[in-house]
């Protein structure tokens, strides 16, 4: 494994570790909502919290959610640890990336979305 | 010279709020970047990272302020029933419908994770602290992250000027 990524621990890396791998969940879970939205006119009622809004509503809302909890499962899952950082660092890069991919319009096609 | 309602919130939201970000970033980037042993004393880490933790949250609360403001207040302006809402003049004309169906569709969604990256940054900034300045990996991904939020930002941003330039709120 790469140490181009290691650091000199002063504190556990565990809750950054929390922090980035919590991004990478939140990312994916607006990625997927948003896709299966997209694919699925029922489901993209079902997160219509807000009439107003419309499905983005549920999307956002859920995505907080997601993110907030995920930030506080992880953090105590790696309170006080130190994964490895190039894991760490790689896992949250590739989720985050395919939240971005899942939320770029063109993508919804591939899944068949109309 | 007035501003209706929806045309002060859609200000706030993208002019105040969203701009304010973006003209951020480059102050904390260079915060982040030059949070270096070698290039600073110990009475200016101190300060560097005061200043660094306090500019990173309020990004953070920027960006969330920009995306909240942005999908609960205006967006139902522009999404709105009726043929005089910006979706709907937009997706009426062939030449404009796609400001809506990729413009608006990815900007409403991009933008959301732009925040959650300002608020991970925020976060293990505040976290090391002092320390960060010892953590040369953890920086330079902080920087990395920085730079994603702003770009998701940046996208968003883009795209709703020229929506709005295309079909305002009004």
């Amino acid at each position: 494994m790469s140490t181009r990524f290691e650091t000199t621990q002063t504190k556990p890396f565990g809750p950054a570790a929390a922090a980035f791998l919590a991004a990478g969940v939140g990312a994916l879970a607006l990625g997927v909502l948003t896709t299966w939205a997209e694919i699925s006119a029922d489901f993209g009622k079902a997160l219509t919290y807000s009439k107003d809004v419309g499905p983005l509503s549920g999307k956002v809302i859920l995505t907080s959610v997601v993110y907030v909890a995920a930030l506080a499962v992880l953090g105590g899952v790696f309170w006080r640890r130190n994964p490895s950082p190039t894991i760490v660092y790689w896992t949250a890069g590739v989720l985050v990336g395919l939240g971005l991919i899942l939320t770029f319009p063109p993508t919804w096609k591939l899944f068949g979305a109309g | 010279m007035t501003l209706t309602d929806r045309e002060t919130w859609a200000a706030l939201h993208g002019m105040i709020f969203g701009a304010l970000f973006l003209l951020a970033f480059a102050g904390g980037f260079a915060g982040l970047y030059s949070l270096r042993p070698a290039l600073m004393t110990p009475q200016g880490i101190i300060e560097r990272t005061r200043r660094l933790i306090f500019g990173t949250w309020a990004m953070a609360i920027i960006a969330w302020a920009t995306v909240i403001s942005g999908s609960w207040i205006v967006y139902p302006w522009y999404r709105a029933a009726g043929a005089t809402s910006p979706k709907s003049i937009l997706i009426a004309n062939v030449n404009t419908a796609q400001w809506h169906t990729f413009g608006m569709e990815w900007k409403e969604h991009i933008a959301w994770i732009a925040p959650i990256l300002a608020t991970t940054v925020a976060i293990v900034v505040a976290y090391y602290g002092r320390d960060l300045v010892k953590n040369d990996g953890v920086r330079r991904v902080l920087m990395v992250v920085f730079t994603l939020a702003f770009a998701c930002a940046a996208v968003a941003g883009l795209l709703g000027a020229f929506i709005t330039k295309a079909a305002p709120v009004h």
